[in-house]
């Protein structure tokens, strides 16, 4: 079994968000940098489990980025990546980055693919489906379990008010998200070991982007809370229904 | 040319993210000048030609049973081949769990550039800029489509639901499914109100101390007719089910009015909240930073404070 886990590098979740060059840059200096948490939590680690039940399987990693997303990539080969291949490459266009990933994953001949739900930045929940219409697989969205028997995975995916069970013959792309794995973290061998394995980096595909980021904007700051005595509570669901009216 | 507007449903409806994109869908045509016009895969209760008070002269429909389960592949298909047929230069989909399955699959097919998230109907003044959230809500991103097709996928609770009268043509479409996905069960989650469509969202935090005390939430939940909700730390003790936990790396929601009932306020957990319209917070630490993004707030102990609410809320609307 090969599977293909794709990453990407995020600010930390508890990062200052703020933007430069007029609002048109993410100010990342000074942010920590991590791998995004549902590819790192949910897809890296189930690849990690696959291959633990089945040793002939290859994990490997891709992700478009700089050689600053080299730590990141380090670290998801520690926490048990077999090899990482990087698109030398960066860009804040789904279609662009999918059309990067969907060339690796055309020449590599996985049989899964896994992304992370969204990336915690942009949320644009995209790549993945870009990737599958691009490679003419079936994609599964949203999975909160998946399961594995020969090439057939029983994925549960969640939807509007529930989940649903669905079953897929590999090859497929799944994204992932809560409930498909449980977080790891790195051990000393697996991050000496992350060392010495193979990253490898390649030039882009000439792709054109679809979109691109025009400007940024901070939301507005809230007003300040409103205060009611805790032994009136009565009063507060006044407010709600006469002056904010939300029922 | 035309605005078409992907409709998911679910057991015979049509959802609410599907008539705000309606909504959206038919006033970005307006604006445009073109039809406004949508999409129906698989069957609803209702005949889809009333689907004309919420702004669309037509309705596409394949009207087959087994398009009422998703396969993601199948729809993209179809929906990418009927926009090419109608000339449609700008896709609208709900960016609800359905919508996030097809619309990234239409912009591949179609080399149609996507605006997922979006927040706003588009600035067309000077190319095609559409606003949309990053940042798991923190910021906003102003995103322009460089393609002659576009596609949308609108946020639920952004945009209001505008119905008025008129009634629409129904087109059948014909369509062969030969779906990759086999949809095996489906199982409802335990709240009433789906979390994603809920106006009103009744959440809990460790604050409340054990799964055992859920009861006083879910009891102003109901009488609110609201969805619940929980913070990271109750979903990943087993408290509550993991599709409750709302957060950055939960559910973002926007209902109308979220109430947060023993919850500090984290930045993970405020970056899922914070597109609430108003925002409740119940801690009895005065500083807990959720404080700081709140409308309103009290200072008290949750075990007496929420009882008091519900009581006001059963009063006020003559429930028992």
């Amino acid at each position: 079994m090969k599977i293909l886990v794709c990453i990407s590098k995020t600010p930390d979740t508890t990062a200052k968000i703020s933007f430069t060059q007029n609002n048109t840059k993410f100010a990342g200096d000074g942010v920590q940098w991590i791998i995004n948490p549902y590819d790192e939590w949910y897809s890296l680690v189930r690849a990690i489990e696959l291959k633990e039940k089945d040793p002939g399987s290859v994990v490997h990693l891709a992700t478009v980025g700089g050689s600053d997303a080299d730590p990141i990539i380090r670290k998801a080969l520690a926490i048990g990546g077999d090899e990482a291949i990087r698109i030398n490459a960066d860009s804040a266009d789904s279609f662009y980055v999918a059309a990067q990933l969907a060339q690796v994953a055309r020449q590599g001949g996985y049989d899964l693919i896994f992304t992370g739900k969204e990336t915690i930045d942009f949320n644009g929940s995209s790549v993945g489906g870009m990737m599958a219409e691009l490679l003419d697989l079936p994609f599964v969205s949203l999975a909160v379990k998946f399961d594995l028997n020969g090439t057939t995975a029983t994925v549960i995916r969640e939807i509007e008010g529930g989940e649903e069970t669905d079953e897929v013959t590999l090859p497929a792309v799944i994204s992932c998200q809560k409930g498909v794995a449980e977080q790891r973290i790195p051990n000393m061998k697996g991050i000496m070991s992350a060392r010495t394995k193979p990253l490898k980096v390649l030039e882009p595909s000439p792709v054109d982007a679809l979109t691109g980021i025009v400007s940024f904007e901070l939301p507005p700051a809230k007003a300040g809370v409103r205060l009611v005595p805790a032994d009136n509570p009565a009063e507060l669901i006044r407010l709600l229904h006469e002056e904010a009216k939300v029922f | 040319m035309s605005v078409l507007i992907f409709i998911d449903h679910s057991d015979g409806h049509v959802k609410k993210a599907s008539l705000e994109a309606l909504s959206y869908g038919a006033e970005l045509a307006v604006r445009l000048g073109v039809a406004a016009e949508g999409i129906l895969l698989g069957t609803i209760a209702e005949d889809p030609a009333t689907l004309g008070r919420y702004g669309v002269t037509k309705v596409h429909q394949a009207a087959l049973e087994t398009l009422n389960q998703l396969d993601a592949q199948v729809f993209a298909r179809i929906v990418a081949e009927t926009a090419v047929a109608s000339g449609a230069t700008v896709l609208v989909f709900p960016n609800n769990l359905n919508g996030k399955a097809v619309a990234p699959r239409v912009s591949a097919r179609l080399k149609a550039g996507l605006v997922s998230g979006a927040v706003a109907l588009p600035e067309t003044a000077n190319g095609f800029v559409v606003r949309k959230n990053v940042f798991s809500g923190k910021a906003f991103a102003n995103v322009s489509v460089n393609t002659p097709v576009r596609v949308i996928a609108l946020n639920p609770n952004s945009y209001p639901i505008r119905e008025g009268e008129g009634k629409a043509a129904v087109a059948p479409l014909k369509a062969e499914v030969a779906a990759r996905v086999k949809v095996i069960s489906t199982t409802p989650a335990s709240g009433q109100v789906p979390l994603t469509e809920a106006e009103i969202v009744v959440s809990g935090g460790r604050g409340l101390k054990g799964p055992e005390n859920w009861g006083m939430v879910e009891e102003l939940a109901r009488v609110l007719g609201a969805a619940t909700a929980c913070s990271r730390p109750v979903a990943d003790a087993h408290w509550r089910p993991h599709n409750e936990h709302v957060g950055q790396t939960g559910i973002a929601i926007a209902p109308n009015l979220y109430i947060a009932i023993g919850i500090s306020g984290a930045i993970q957990h405020l970056a899922g909240v914070n597109r609430s319209k108003i925002i409740v917070v119940v801690n009895k630490d005065p500083e807990a930073p959720f404080f700081k993004a709140a409308d309103y707030g009290i200072v008290g102990d949750a075990f007496e404070v929420v009882p008091k609410m519900t009581e006001a809320v059963k009063k006020l609307k003559g429930i028992a």
